[in-house]
Formats: C-alpha cells, sequence, structure tokens
C-alpha cells in the first residue's frame, strides 16, 4: 500500500509537470473559470430580461400610450413602435419576441365598458420568454388599465394579503445562478477532457506502454491522473467560486464552502474516470475528440445547468438520476444556494460516488487491452 | 546530358548561415560551396546539425541568418522559394514519417504527385515506373502502416521521386532499415541517378560504409563543417583509407575516440534455469499475424540478438516477452516462471526500451532518470546517486537539464538505455536500441552492454539491424515476418550460408524468405488492385478536370489534399461513426429532455387553520396540474427543513384564524414560501401560485365588494409553436449546437495532429500554399458535417416528428453556409493550439459556452446586451439558429432568411480567410 501511494506520488509529480508544460491550455483553463463564468453570469438572463417587444398602436390614444409606457426594463427592452406588416416580419426575423396589437379607438371602447381586446403575439420558439413574459405583459397591461380607472387590480381585490417570500434568492437574479452552473460546466468537460486526453497522449507517444513494464500498476497511473487533474481543476473551480463568483460577482453563498469543496472532489473523482473509460474506448485523440462532444453535451443539458431536471419528460427525469452531472448540479445547488444538510445530498453523493468507481473499473479492465489493440 | 557539365550550373552556395533553437546553436556559421549534378554525402555523428542543414537547403526550415542559393535560387527570398520548391525533393528523417498509415501505397504516392500538379496520365505511367524499379509493384493497395521499414522507405523515396527534381535530399535514409532493403534502396538510388545524371542527390548517413558511394564528402561536428570535398580526396588528405578513421581524425584532439578494439570476454554459462524461454509465441492483430511460431531460449548472461527489419515482429516478440502483450497461443517464461501481467517481481528484474523515444518530453533528462530510479523503488537519497552515476557514464552531463524534445535521436537514445539501466537489471531488453545512434556513440552502448552481461551477468536480449552489432551477440536469430529464419552464433550462420560474412549470410536468407512470399503476394495482390483504385481514379480526374480548367495549378493542389484528408476519412471507420452518430445522439436525447413546461411542482402546505375554507384553498391547489402535494409538515423548522433539503419547492403557510379573519374583512396574510434556487423556476411557480391565488379569490367573488369588474381583455396568440411544446423550440437549436460542436472538433483535430505527428512537413517541402493546404484539409469535413446535417434534419422530421414549416432549400442553403463555418473555425483555432489536449479542450469550451448561451439556443438572442451581444453576433451559430428556427417553425423561405444567411455568409467568409492570414 505505501508503494501504491509512493508510485503515485512520484506519477503526479510527472504529470503535474506535463501539464504545466502546455502554455495553452493552462491559459485556456484559466479563461474558462474567469472570462468564460463572467461572460455567461453576465450575459445570460435566465428569467424574462430584456424581452424584445413591439407595439401595433391603432388607438394611440393617452390610454395606449400610457400602455407602451408602463412596459419597461429590467423584464422589458423599451418597446418599437410598428405597423402590422413589420410587426409579422419582426417576429418572423427573430426581432421581437411580443407583439402588442392595440385596436382602433380601444380608449373610447374601455371607458364605454365595452371591454376591447388586446391581441398579443408571442414567439412560442423563445420559450424560456415567452410563457412568463405573457403572464408579466398581461399584468402590466391590465394594470395600467386599473390605473386609469381607478380600480383595485384583481390582486388587490383578493380578500386576503400574499406575504411571497423567494428564499435564496430573493430577486432571482440570473448570475447567482448561471455563474455556479457555468463552473459546474467547466468542471465536466474538463474533468474529461483533461485525463482522457492525457491517457491517449501518453498511449501515442509510447509512454504509457514504458510505464507498465516498470513495477507500476494500471491504477497507480489511473490514479495519478484522476488525482492531478482533479486537483488543478478543483483549485481552479474553487478560486473562481470565490474571488470571480463571490468576490467579483457578488454572488452571496449560503452553505458551506468546506462541504462544496468536499463533494465537488468526489465529483472529480467521478468525471476523471469517466474520461479515462472513454480514453481506453477511443483509440486515438480524433476519435476521442468527437467521442466526449456528445458525452459532456447531452450531460450538461441533461444537468440542470441549462434547463431545469423537473421539466423534462417524466423518464427522463428518471434516467438522468443516475447521470453523476446532475447529482453533482443538483447538490451545488443544495449546498451552495440552500445549504442544505446532509441528509439531503446523500443519495446524489451516493450516486456520484458508484458511478465513479464503475467507470474506473471499467477503465481499469480495458487499460492493457487497450494497449494491445493499438498495432 | 553532357551539356550540363561545361554548364557548370550553379549549386549550392551557403554562406554565413547560422541556426538556432532557443538557447541552442545548431549550425554555427556555415559556410560552404557545393556542386551540382553529383550525390553528396554528409556525415557526422547525431546533434551536430545535419538535419537543420539540410531542413534549410529543403527549404523546410525558415532561413535566421546567412544566405543561401540552391540551384540559383535565393532561399531567404519568399518569391524564389516559391519557385524553387517544385524542384527539389525532400525525405526527412524517421521511418516512413511523411507517409499516411492508413493510405496505401499507391495512393501515398499519387498525393506526392497531385501536390506537384501532374494529370492522371502522367501521374499512373510514372508511379508505375517507380514502383518496377523499387520492387512495390506487386504492394500497391498495401496499406503504407503495414510495411516493413525498409518498404516504407522505398515508398517514401518514390515520393519524393514522384516530380522528378533536380535536387534530392534524403535525410539518413536508411536507419532502421534491414541490409538487404539497404542495399536495394542504394542500388535504386544509382539506377535512378544514372536515368538522370543531372539530378544532385544529399544523403546524411550515420553508416560511414555507406557515405563511401557518394562522390563528395561533406563532415560536420558540433554545427561546424569539418571538410567538404571529393570523398577520394579526403581520404588522401587525412591519410586514412576508410572513412570512419577518416572521420575520426579530422575531429579536434580532445574528441577523439579511441579506436574502437572491441574485446569481447568469451562467454560462460553461470548455470542456472535459462533467463528467457519462448516456445512457439504466436501473436495474431485480427487477420494479419505478427509473430507466427517463435520458439528460443536465452541463458543467463547471454547476448541474444535479434536480428530482422522493421516491422518482421522483433518487437511485438519483445512485448510479449515483457508482459505488456498477451501471446495468442505459446508460452514464456523468464527465469523458469511463466510470465503473467501483473507480477511486479519479474518487472523489477527486467528494463526495457522501446523503439519509438518513450519517455517524457516535458520532463529534464534528469527528471526521467529520477522518475524512472523511483518508480523501481530506488530509496530517495540512492536514486539521486544512481541517477548522478547514469548521467554520468552515459555521457548525459551537457544536457542533464534539458528536455529530450530538443535533443537528437541518437542522445536521446541513450538517454532511454540510461534509464533501462538505472535499476540494475537482471534482463535489458532493448528493441532497437541504437537505430539512428552515430558510430562513436554505438560503442560506447556496446561497452556498457558487453561490461553488464559479462561482469554483472545481464542477460540481454537486443534487437538491431546493424550487422557489425549482430556480430558482437553471443548468438542471434534472424526473423522476417513474423517467422524465425535461423538461430546460432554468428560463425555458425556465416558458415552454414558459405558467405563471407554475417551480412552477406542474413542477405542469402532474407532472399529465400522474399522468394516464397513474393510468390504469394505475385498470386494474391493485382486482383485486388483495380476496384479500390478506379473509383477514385474517376471521381478525381473528373473533377480536376473540371476544376483544372478554372484553377490552373491553384485547385488540384488544394484537390490532392481534400482527397487524402478525404481517403483517411473513410478508412477511419470509427471516427466517421462517431461524427456521424455523435450528433443524432446529440440530437434524440436533447431535443427530446430539455423543456421549459415546468409542472408538478413539489408542494406542502402548513395549515395552522384546518377550516373547510382553507382547506378550499388548498384544494385549488390540489386542483392545478402544475402542483403536486406532499405529505404536510409539522412546523415551521421542518418547513424550513425541507424547502432547504429541496423536498419542496413551494410551501403555503396558512395561520390559525384564516377563516374567521377572512370573513371578518381582516384581510389575513398567507404566506407563500418558493425556493429561489433556480431563479426560472421560481419565478414561474410565482407566476402560477399568483395565477391560482387569482382563481381562488374569484370563487370567492360572490362574497366579494361589487366593482370587480375586468375592463380589458388580454388574447395571447402564441405563433410558430401553438401547441408551445419545447421539442418544437428546441430541436432546430439542438441541430445548431451538434453542428458547430462537432464539425468544428472534426477540423481542428485534423489539423493539429498534423502538427503533432509531423506529417505536416510535406506541406513544407511541397509548392502548396497554406491556403490550398486548409481548403484541402477541409473539404472533406465540410463533407461529413454537410451529410451529418441531412441525417440530422431527416430524424428530426421522421423520428422527432417536428415538421418542417418552411423551405428545405433554404434550411440546407444554410446548413452547408453553417457548416463551411463551422469548420473553418476549426482551422482557426487549429492554427493557435500546439497540442491535440488543448484543441479538444479550446474547441469544446469556445464552442459550447456561445452556442448554448449566446446563440439563441435557451435565451433568444434578441435580448441580449452588451459583451453577450457581441459575441452571439460575431459566433456563426447565432445566424444559424435563425435560419434553422425560421425554416422549421417559422415556416419561412429563401427570401426571408436569405439576409440572416447572408449577413452570416460573409462573417463565414471573414473567419475563413482570417485563419487563412494566420
Amino acid at each position: 500500500m505505501m508503494r501504491w501511494l509512493l508510485n503515485v506520488g512520484l506519477l503526479c509529480g510527472k504529470e503535474l509537470r506535463s501539464l504545466v508544460h502546455d502554455r495553452v491550455l493552462l491559459g485556456l483553463i484559466v479563461f474558462a473559470f474567469s472570462a468564460g463564468v463572467l461572460l455567461v453570469a453576465n450575459g445570460v438572463k435566465v428569467e424574462v430580461s430584456n424581452a424584445t417587444i413591439a407595439f401595433i398602436d391603432e388607438d394611440n390614444s393617452p390610454l395606449s400610450r400610457r400602455m407602451r409606457d408602463a412596459v419597461q426594463p429590467p423584464y422589458f427592452k423599451p418597446p418599437v413602435m410598428v405597423d402590422r406588416a413589420e410587426a409579422l416580419a419582426g417576429m418572423d426575423r427573430g426581432d421581437y419576441i411580443f407583439v402588442v396589437d392595440i385596436p382602433p379607438n380601444f380608449q373610447s371602447d374601455v371607458l364605454a365598458a365595452r371591454v376591447p381586446a388586446v391581441q398579443l403575439r408571442v414567439d412560442a420558439t423563445a420559450m424560456t420568454q415567452a410563457g412568463l413574459g405573457t403572464e408579466y405583459l398581461n399584468e402590466i397591461l391590465m394594470g395600467e388599465v386599473d390605473d386609469m380607472l381607478h380600480v383595485p387590480s384583481p390582486i388587490d381585490q383578493v380578500p386576503f394579503a400574499v406575504q411571497s417570500r423567494i428564499r435564496f434568492n430573493p430577486n432571482s437574479e440570473s448570475k447567482w445562478f448561471t455563474s455556479v452552473m457555468q463552473i459546474v460546466t467547466n468542471i465536466t468537460i474538463l474533468s474529461i477532457v483533461l485525463v482522457g486526453a492525457a491517457v491517449i497522449r501518453e498511449r501515442e507517444h509510447g509512454t504509457l506502454e514504458h510505464l507498465l513494464v516498470m513495477p507500476v500498476t494500471a491504477s497507480e497511473i489511473a490514479v495519478a491522473k484522476i488525482v492531478t487533474n482533479g486537483l488543478v481543476i478543483f483549485v481552479g473551480a474553487i478560486i473562481s467560486l470565490w474571488l470571480v463568483v463571490h468576490v467579483w460577482l457578488g454572488v452571496p453563498i449560503a452553505g458551506s464552502v468546506t462541504l462544496f469543496a468536499a463533494c465537488s472532489l468526489l465529483y472529480l473523482f467521478s468525471a476523471t474516470a469517466l474520461g479515462i473509460m472513454l480514453a481506453t474506448v477511443a483509440p486515438t485523440m480524433p476519435q476521442f475528440g468527437l467521442l466526449v462532444v456528445p458525452v459532456y453535451a447531452v450531460a450538461y443539458l441533461l444537468s440542470g445547468a441549462a434547463t431545469p431536471v423537473e421539466s423534462m419528460p417524466q423518464v427522463m427525469q428518471v434516467v438522468v438520476r443516475f447521470l453523476p452531472t446532475t447529482q453533482f448540479v443538483n447538490l451545488s445547488q443544495a449546498i451552495l444556494y440552500r445549504d442544505a444538510g446532509l441528509g439531503a445530498i446523500a443519495l446524489p453523493l451516493l450516486t456520484v460516488t458508484v458511478t465513479g468507481i464503475v467507470f474506473l473499473v471499467f477503465a481499469l479492465m480495458r487499460f492493457r487491452s487497450m494497449l494491445a489493440r493499438q498495432e | 546530358m553532357s551539356e550540363a557539365a561545361p554548364h557548370n550550373p550553379p549549386g549550392i552556395r551557403i554562406a554565413g548561415v547560422t541556426h538556432r533553437y532557443g538557447a541552442v546553436t545548431a549550425l554555427a556559421d556555415v559556410t560552404l560551396d557545393l556542386p551540382a549534378g553529383t550525390t553528396i554525402g554528409l556525415v557526422g555523428p547525431d546533434g551536430v546539425g545535419k538535419s537543420t542543414l539540410l531542413g534549410l537547403i529543403a527549404g523546410v526550415r525558415r532561413l535566421q541568418s546567412g544566405r543561401l542559393d540552391v540551384l540559383g535560387a535565393d532561399i531567404g527570398d519568399r518569391h524564389a522559394r516559391e519557385a524553387f520548391l517544385p524542384r527539389v525533393a525532400f525525405m526527412p528523417q524517421g521511418l516512413g514519417r511523411n507517409l499516411y498509415p492508413t493510405l496505401s501505397v499507391w495512393e501515398n504516392i499519387d498525393f506526392f504527385a497531385r501536390l506537384f500538379g501532374m494529370d492522371a496520365r502522367e501521374r499512373d505511367a510514372r508511379i508505375q515506373r517507380l514502383l518496377d524499379a523499387t520492387g512495390l509493384a506487386p504492394f500497391p493497395d498495401r496499406a503504407a502502416g503495414h510495411l516493413s521499414g525498409g518498404m516504407k522507405q522505398k515508398v517514401s523515396l518514390c515520393c519524393a521521386l514522384v516530380h522528378d527534381p533536380d535536387l534530392l535530399i534524403l535525410d539518413e535514409p536508411t536507419t532502421g532499415v534491414d541490409p538487404l532493403s539497404r542495399q536495394q534502396f542504394w542500388t535504386l538510388v544509382d539506377q535512378l541517378r544514372r536515368e538522370r545524371p543531372t539530378m544532385t542527390v544529399i544523403v546524411s548517413t550515420a553508416y560511414m560504409e555507406e557515405a563511401e558511394r557518394f562522390a563528395w564528402l561533406v563532415a560536420m561536428d558540433d554545427g561546424k563543417v569539418l571538410i567538404s570535398d571529393q570523398t577520394q580526396k579526403v581520404l588522401e588528405r587525412t591519410h586514412t583509407t576508410s572513412l570512419e578513421a577518416a572521420y575520426i581524425s579530422l575531429l579536434p584532439e580532445g574528441k577523439r575516440q579511441q579506436a574502437s578494439g572491441f574485446v569481447i570476454p568469451p562467454y560462460a554459462d553461470p548455470g542456472g534455469p535459462p533467463a528467457i524461454e519462448a516456445e512457439h509465441l504466436t501473436r495474431r492483430f485480427g487477420s494479419f499475424t505478427a509473430v507466427s511460431d517463435v520458439s528460443f531460449t536465452i541463458s543467463r548472461g547471454e547476448i541474444f540478438g535479434f536480428l530482422g527489419s522493421n516491422g518482421c515482429g522483433k518487437s511485438t516478440t519483445m512485448k510479449m516477452l515483457t508482459g505488456l502483450l498477451d501471446a495468442t497461443s505459446g508460452t514464456a517464461r523468464l527465469f523458469g516462471e511463466q510470465i503473467t501481467a501483473g507480477d511486479m517481481k519479474t518487472r523489477m528484474r527486467i528494463g526495457y526500451m522501446s523503439q519509438a523515444f518513450s519517455l517524457y518530453e516535458e520532463l529534464t533528462v534528469r527528471q526521467n532518470l529520477m522518475l524512472q530510479a523511483r518508480l523501481y523503488r530506488i530509496p530517495a537519497a540512492q536514486a539521486a546517486q544512481r541517477v548522478a552515476q547514469a548521467i554520468e557514464s552515459f555521457e548525459l552531463g551537457a544536457c542533464a537539464d534539458v528536455s529530450p524534445a530538443s535533443l537528437p535521436l541518437g542522445i536521446r537514445q541513450r538517454l532511454q538505455l540510461a534509464a533501462a539501466c538505472i535499476n540494475n537489471p537482471e534482463i535489458l531488453i532493448l528493441d532497437e536500441p541504437t537505430s539512428g545512434v552515430d558510430p562513436a556513440a554505438r560503442d560506447m552502448f556496446w561497452r556498457h552492454l558487453i561490461r553488464l552481461s559479462r561482469q554483472d551477468h545481464v542477460t540481454i536480449f537486443v534487437s538491431t539491424h546493424f550487422m557489425n552489432e549482430a556480430a558482437r551477440c553471443d548468438r542471434i536469430s534472424l526473423m522476417h515476418r513474423g517467422h524465425v529464419l535461423a538461430v546460432g552464433t554468428p560463425a555458425e550462420l556465416v558458415k552454414k550460408r558459405n558467405a563471407p560474412n554475417l551480412e552477406a549470410a542474413f542477405i542469402a536468407y532474407l532472399q529465400d524468405a522474399e522468394a516464397a512470399t513474393d510468390a504469394q503476394d505475385h498470386a494474391t495482390a493485382p486482383a485486388r488492385q483495380s476496384a479500390a483504385r478506379t473509383w477514385w481514379h474517376a471521381l478525381g480526374g473528373r473533377l480536376a478536370a473540371r476544376f483544372g480548367a478554372v484553377g490552373g495549378a491553384w485547385l488540384p493542389r488544394a484537390w490532392a489534399f481534400a482527397r487524402r484528408e478525404g481517403v483517411e476519412l473513410l478508412r477511419d471507420r470509427l471516427r466517421l461513426t462517431f461524427a456521424l452518430i455523435g450528433p443524432l445522439i446529440l440530437l434524440v436525447v436533447a431535443a427530446s429532455s430539455i423543456s421549459f413546461d415546468v409542472e408538478g411542482v413539489r408542494f406542502t402546505v402548513d395549515d395552522h387553520d384546518r377550516t373547510t375554507i382553507s382547506r378550499d384553498l388548498i384544494d385549488s391547489f390540489r386542483g392545478s396540474a402544475y402542483f403536486h402535494e406532499l405529505a404536510p409538515v409539522a412546523d415551521a423548522d421542518a418547513l424550513d427543513r425541507d424547502i432547504r433539503n429541496g423536498r419542496v419547492q413551494l410551501a403555503l403557510d396558512i395561520p390559525a384564524g384564516f377563516a374567521r379573519d377572512l370573513e371578518a374583512g381582516r384581510r389575513p396574510e398567507v404566506g407563500v414560501i418558493i425556493d429561489g434556487a433556480v431563479p426560472f423556476l421560481a419565478a414561474n411557480v410565482r407566476a402560477y401560485v399568483t395565477g391560482v391565488l387569482a382563481g381562488y379569490a374569484a370563487t370567492l367573488g360572490r362574497a366579494m365588494p361589487q366593482g370587480a369588474v375586468i375592463p380589458i381583455t388580454v388574447e395571447p396568440r402564441f405563433s410558430y409553436n401553438q401547441e408551445f411544446r419545447s421539442i418544437y423550440a428546441m430541436t432546430p437549436g439542438v441541430i445548431m449546437l451538434a453542428l458547430i460542436l462537432i464539425p468544428t472538433m472534426l477540423t481542428a483535430l485534423g489539423v493539429v495532429r498534423e502538427k503533432e505527428v509531423g506529417s505536416i512537413v510535406n506541406l513544407y517541402a511541397s509548392p502548396a500554399s497554406v491556403g490550398q493546404y486548409l481548403m484541402g484539409k477541409q473539404a472533406p469535413y465540410v463533407a461529413l458535417a454537410t451529410i451529418s446535417y441531412f441525417m440530422l434534419v431527416a430524424v428530426a422530421v421522421v423520428v422527432m416528428g417536428v415538421p418542417l414549416k418552411g423551405s428545405l432549400l433554404a434550411l440546407s442553403l444554410g446548413g452547408v453556409l453553417f457548416v463551411l463555418s463551422a469548420t473553418g473555425l476549426g482551422l482557426l483555432i487549429s492554427t493557435f493550439v500546439s497540442s491535440q489536449v488543448a484543441a479538444i479542450f479550446g474547441t469544446s469550451i469556445i464552442c459550447l459556452i456561445p452556442a448554448v448561451n449566446f446563440s439563441g439556443l435557451l435565451y433568444p438572442a434578441s435580448t441580449l446586451t452588451g459583451i453577450s451581444r457581441l459575441v452571439g453576433l460575431g459566433f456563426p451559430a447565432t445566424w444559424y439558429q435563425l435560419i434553422s428556427l425560421g425554416c422549421f417553425t417559422k415556416g419561412l423561405g429563401g427570401r426571408a432568411s436569405g439576409r440572416c444567411t447572408w449577413r452570416w455568409a460573409a462573417l463565414a467568409q471573414a473567419t475563413c480567410w482570417l485563419r487563412a492570414c494566420c
């Protein structure tokens, strides 16, 4: 056992030197954890935000103008006045998500209590904005009319008060969510790519073979790769979480960073083991490159970092529960936002660990046969 | 060609050329005049600057300082160099390094012929003649990767000669080649020179005896030229009879080695079980038998030589003995014990040196040795000492702290031997340890081996292709194409064949074997030869004819690259499969899973009121498909815990006395707690809650005061996707995602791999421009990605049932342009990364982040602001997303998406040009 640890240690030193050697790669890692995170955190709004909207105002009355003015940032961009043909063309181009169509004589109809209809066209392919945006517009437009008529809005007419509280992210700020999720995504891609590619590079350069002639076991080689690359990614992720997310973006971290760090170590083990496993399946680097793309893209899209797991079809919700990435996203949210207890993260942790072990065992079983096949 | 001599054509004039790699000076102020129309031998040990000098003359390396005129062309001048390139042929060092292993012999030569713009008839005639001349005619369809070393070099030579060069540069062409092939190789060169007496041939070699066949001799040492004269005069001037001696006499005093008076003490068997026993070892790879029924026994302390050309099965046999490979059948024993894969005890007793350099280029020489020593379980303190010793005895002191990457082949091999010996092994298995090593270093090497064998009784199993080394072995085994031809002491073998020396004996054995196998090959080969080739030929001919008319020599050259890349891609079935299946998996899984419909929100109630009215309120939540109720919680703490642990996403807190207060008009407060960890979910949940509560209020409306009228109605109409189904909205986007991720990765790796493997040298040595190369590289990937695009659309429409409402033509036009742009991006990425690892990661990050976030896949591009908007606008995926979405869901055709297409096609072009400049 001592021997095993010593060998792993020695190989780790070698791995670290190899990694430091590739300056472009290091630069890319730093970029991913700094600018990459900032770009996504500042650029992406997961809720309705800056939604583009156009008005077809055939009434041009004080009321219709008032309704127009009420549509404001941050939910919406300032409305654009267009005619009907341009509105449709603009929707086709993807320039407008919403088009509000106010009919002629709107104001007088309202005053005469003839209950006129405002048409609201919604580009339903903009899934993140369409549904909620419609609700918001409904509220805004109705509110303006109510306001002008000096009647209380329906929610104020409810005979009870609603005290709603959004926990963990009271103002629903996107960057709280996207910044952390980007770090998680970076961890996934880096773990799979770095470790897997490191194995294939050693194989292509013949150094793996050389190691296996020495009194070194496959498990020592694999673990050294997992430990070194995992550690580099880990350091990057934690620094990024602290400096970029917490200090720069000002995102509060509710839970224990230590606990998160411990969990990410486990996840790193699982993801890097997956990387090694994929490397034993793909004989050459170009093949490996093509193999990993769908793997990490699917893992990312199904992880809950892009779209909520709850929204997926029932079958998929069950399937993704076995994916380490999904479980890691799950437990990152639990720890960092909700400060959840160990009870809540036990199952995800177990999944992450078990999948990691399965990946590693599979990889080790294939380690020697992959050398043989190369000829 | 008699007019050549009187004209006295310009030869090679080198004036004050200095070349440095970082701090290392490879050439120090070299000034040299070489005649044209003759053969020139360039000799000297490794690392004296031979390859650098040849690279400069060939125009493969950039001239750093000084002036270089080759055949009248000033190499320092870009235009002159370009005009000169078609007249030169360069064969780089290393066995078949410039060949493409999956391409056949014919295809390899054909590729080079196309690069030099030869037309089809000329090509066929020329290739056939070269194949006939080299004896490769029976194997035009054999993949270059499956050839023996000697054959590879012949193919390389054919590639170099295909365009009738005026200057042929061969960098150590016979290193690692068996004696028969070597002999054939030189006969071939002589023959070709007789056909074209004006051709100038420059050859660098580490074999001094080979240098004697050249008319002119240049000897180099340490970046400087020792002598440059006619070979005959060199001998006269140095008063020596052999070049070996002449070379040594030319070296500065301190460097002269002692005359190699080799004394090998006779071998005496120390007894005990034999060190290595192999019985009927056989190893097959698929249908190919690499090693067939090989048996031998090696006693302890014996030096056993394994003689044979590259690819004859030596390496495979050695790998089986080290336990790296399992034997298909037969047994191998070390010290009487059968070899098992995980046996650490045996591994401790073996030192192994593989044929290719297999130490770490990222570590320095010292670090490599240290790692090796420590892994062989030598304690740290002793290891340092051992490493210091090794550095001293293998004369690695000068380069102890540099990376092996910058060292010449010979020194790297020495380093490998030092590494293999560091644990004082009982058996040394050395796979071609001295190939590429200069004579002096080889002698030193052998002194070590002899000392190890005779003093320490180390058993040495060494493979070689040098006859003088084979003669030093106690016993040798001749191997050819997986079979052992003969085993015995060198003297026995020579006697058996009645040959004057070992080399002749070996050649005799080889000729016998060759005659037997050739007969078989002749019988099987020609039948296969035409089928595969004619198809390509027909296609290539037609396309070349068409393009040739348009683009002159430009397009055929790009076509040569495209064709070669295409064939390689077609042969790589696994890569092809991944490239086509990967996007489909991505499409099916992602498009059918990603959804924004929020349903089944887990909620719980903390009902302190427990009246019919409070239950009514809760029922209005239960009645909604959006909510899914979980068991109520006991108290506020439990509620807090549940929401923290994510068990519930929504909690209602109904205060005690709710019904009473409601009746009394006191507006009681209902608490709504929402998990806001995922803002998108929280916003939806809040909207649903507001909706449900408003509905509930309406049912109470009967009890409400008058005047609650709704003054207007807002009628939402969902365009393009009335059912509001995520799959319709996501599918076009996921197609975009698949097309940006995978073709980009394919292309980027295609180029970076060539950089890493070294075959990119073909580009530098050919008259082709970078633009032609990149365009040719890109074309097959564009074709593949276009196929992938059509498969994606077909699966989307047929399997996933997503209707294509708009114009397929417009969508496809956009698709092809997008693919063009994605592959262009791949090329761009390949220009700034140097390793494949960085290429994979760089492509992933550069494509995934903007494609998912800023291209309208999840969040409409029109809502972006600031930098992310700029990133989105500058990224081709944004534009294709508009086209894909427009054509699929909005029913748009050419006109509407035309604007997007063109705006963005301009962008694609910009990408292409940008990358060409790099």
